[in-house]
């Protein structure tokens, strides 16, 4: 049984490993988040939003041309077709009326991809709320289309300048923020990290996602269990989405992508599960890459969104206990994916999702399986990186 | 005897106790500011463990720290420079640093080492206390090691007594809710803090930390407290420092606001 117990662990990964400073904020949270998210009128707003303003239900498509290909069923969870562009604001929609019930009128975030920037800066103007998003200096080169949308939208976007100046370090930097700011500041915390209780409140948010897929998969195949289930991992919240109603459905295979960078033993990589030992980063005890002495390492992938060195308790836990299975994806496999995808379905993905397109390479799988892939992002961020490689993929899915 | 004991059963008020960054601004200071800062009169020493990712520090400490990585400090060479530098000093050791490094040294073994170090008492700030009372309380306390939990304007008087019931040494009181360095001044908000702890007698002393860095905020502190820990100033001055051994005792003097002997000027 999955199941996360009352101090925040899945297994043995989980907890709020927090200084003392961040300990009303948190506790505040964890005695409420439960309970306010089942009020009634907070269910309806909440639905309400997610219907009217973001655009859900998010369709399942299947992907005839990619099925011929792999010789099985693929469906698509289109996450990509959400109102700012992917799974990111099922969260932040979420996250922003439980704010607003805990009378919070300043909102931090961090960013990576700076798809839970946008999404998070989307809401706040939504609600009339101010909004500080952190992002690594790095990727606020990398990602300028998103650092220019967040602004359009209002937010302030603060460079993290210590460290990598990515994910990690934007996300001290609010968490450093939020002690400095306890009382009227709430922290947007956009995957399933930190302490308990985010990762089960940001999984409960994004579970949307699987609750969908059950209906839609009845109604398309005439059963709510599919095979398999493919998403990409950073820290994990479209995959904890994607897994949160099949996570005690022993029959459904569980796929957790990593980003491998440069590949997985060539001192630039992403890939926790295979480089990572338990130890605590960001207030919880998961996987982790550090150092024999405790440090932990900075990360790298192409793609901002899986360039960080831990792992959301929840998939430290399924990895550990076998219940998901963990793959590894390099840069170059992974831009390969997107450019097949593009020119197989038309659709671009994010970088971090053509991550989990390119396990399909990686992975066995049957003729008469149902597998579903968490098309958790679209690619319109990643143009400038897509069109450097452009000459590279030019063969990719050619018509003849 | 801890030496965290025998320190506070014979001094009450104006505790000063000084944290440095290991391996800063060189990695073999550390046996070089512990003897200064022992011989300007300091009551105690706060070792800080140089980390990747330290949450509850500001700027000052973050960068001390990073530059104490890149010249190599690791947790085995710091316990070998404090076996070292205890041959020759008396003064109460505390290692103060995140939990994640305590995690990867193999808490028992940390324990046992700080024990044959001679380090008398850790702070975590980040390990929680449930954990602490769970899993790891017997082990320090069977050990005689010493440990500090912090306590903010914020945390509640139910959350305090606990805190009071854990803590073995003494109570650190962070000033105001922020990183360390943030703030400078003492304000009336905070001076109410102070005395609403002080009304609830706790057993253990109290130190106050954050924002102490003068000679002014060093003597409030005093006055609502057993005294008060120094970090982030301390560093800035050993960043500039062209002598440690003198200008240390000419910052600890101008924090006790007594004048330096051999010096004439009242400028210091």
């Amino acid at each position: 049984m999955i199941a996360i117990n009352e101090k925040g662990y899945y297994g043995e990964f989980g907890g709020a490993y927090i200084p003392e400073m961040l300990h009303p904020n948190v506790e505040e949270l964890r005695e409420n988040y439960v309970k306010i998210m089942q009020e009634e009128a907070f269910q309806k707003e909440f639905q309400q939003l997610l219907k009217d303003y973001v655009g859900r239900p998010s369709p399942l498509f299947l992907a005839q041309r990619l099925s011929e290909h792999y010789k099985t069923s693929i469906y698509l969870k289109r996450e990509d077709l959400n109102h700012t562009g992917a799974h990111k604001i099922n969260n932040t929609i979420g996250q922003i009326l439980m704010a607003k019930r805990l009378g919070k009128t300043r909102i931090i975030a961090e960013t990576g991809a700076g798809q839970h920037g946008v999404a998070t800066a989307t809401v706040c103007a939504l609600m009339g709320i101010q909004c500080i998003v952190y992002m690594g200096s790095v990727d606020i080169e990398r990602q300028a289309p998103n650092v220019s949308r967040m602004r359009m939208l209002g937010a302030e976007v603060r460079p993290a300048t210590s460290g990598s100046q990515t994910l990690k370090d934007a996300t001290n930097e609010a968490i450093r923020d939020w002690i400095n700011n306890p009382v009227d500041t709430h922290y947007i915390i956009g995957s399933v990290v930190g302490p308990h209780p985010y990762p089960d409140m940001v999984a409960r948010f994004q579970s949307v996602i699987s609750e969908e897929m059950k209906w839609q998969l009845d109604e398309q195949t005439g059963k709510e269990n599919p095979d398999m289930i493919v998403a990409c991992v950073g820290g994990g919240s479209n995959a904890a989405g994607a897994f949160y109603h099949y996570l005690n459905e022993e029959k459904v295979r569980l796929v957790a992508v990593e980003a491998a960078g440069h590949g997985i033993h060539s001192g630039e990589s992403a890939a926790t599960s295979v480089l990572g030992t338990q130890g605590v980063i960001h207030g919880s005890r998961t996987l982790l890459m550090q150092t024999p002495d405790g440090q932990i390492v900075e990360p790298y992938s192409i793609s901002a969104g899986l360039d960080y060195p831990g792992i959301g308790p929840l998939h430290a836990h399924l990895i550990k206990s076998g219940r998901a299975e963990a793959v590894s994806i390099t840069d170059d496999d992974a831009l390969e994916a997107a450019f097949f995808l593009s020119r197989m379905e038309g659709i671009i993905p994010a970088l971090e999702t053509a991550h989990a397109f390119s396990a399909l390479d990686k992975i066995t799988f049957e003729r008469d399986d149902v597998i579903v892939i968490c098309l958790s992002g679209r690619g319109d961020k990643d143009l400038n990186t897509y069109i450097k490689h452009l000459d590279r993929f030019s063969g990719i899915g050619k018509i003849n | 005897m801890n030496r965290l004991d025998q320190l506070f059963s014979q001094k009450k008020d104006h505790i000063l106790n000084i944290y440095f960054t290991a391996g800063y601004p060189k990695l073999e200071d550390t046996g070089k500011i512990i003897l200064a800062l022992e011989k300007a009169g300091v009551d105690l020493v706060e070792i800080g463990m140089p980390y990747s990712d330290p949450l509850a520090d500001g700027p000052t400490i973050q960068e001390s720290g990073q530059q104490a990585l890149a010249n190599g400090m690791t947790l085995p060479q710091l316990f070998d420079q404090i076996e070292a530098v205890r041959a020759h000093s008396n003064i109460p050791l505390i290692m103060m640093g995140y939990f994640n490094q305590v995690m990867q040294y193999g808490e028992e073994a940390f324990v046992k080492k700080c024990v044959e170090a001679q380090v008398d008492g850790v702070i975590l700030p980040d390990l929680p206390l449930y954990e602490y009372e769970q899993y790891y309380r017997e082990l320090f306390e069977n050990a005689g090691l010493h440990i500090s939990f912090l306590i903010t304007p914020q945390t509640s008087e139910e959350r305090i007594k606990k805190v009071d019931a854990l803590t073995r040494g003494f109570i650190y009181m962070v000033s105001n809710s922020s990183i360390t360095g943030a703030k400078s001044d003492i304000s009336e908000h905070q001076l109410s803090y102070f005395n609403r702890i002080n009304s609830l007698q706790l057993k253990n002393p109290r130190l106050i930390g954050f924002g102490i860095s003068s000679n002014q905020t060093f003597e409030t502190a005093c006055q609502y407290a057993n005294g008060a820990i120094i970090g982030s100033a301390y560093i800035r001055m050993l960043a500039k420092a062209e002598d440690i051994e003198k200008d240390t005792l000419a910052f600890v003097h101008k924090i006790k606001g007594q004048i330096p002997t051999g010096h004439t000027s009242s400028l210091v």
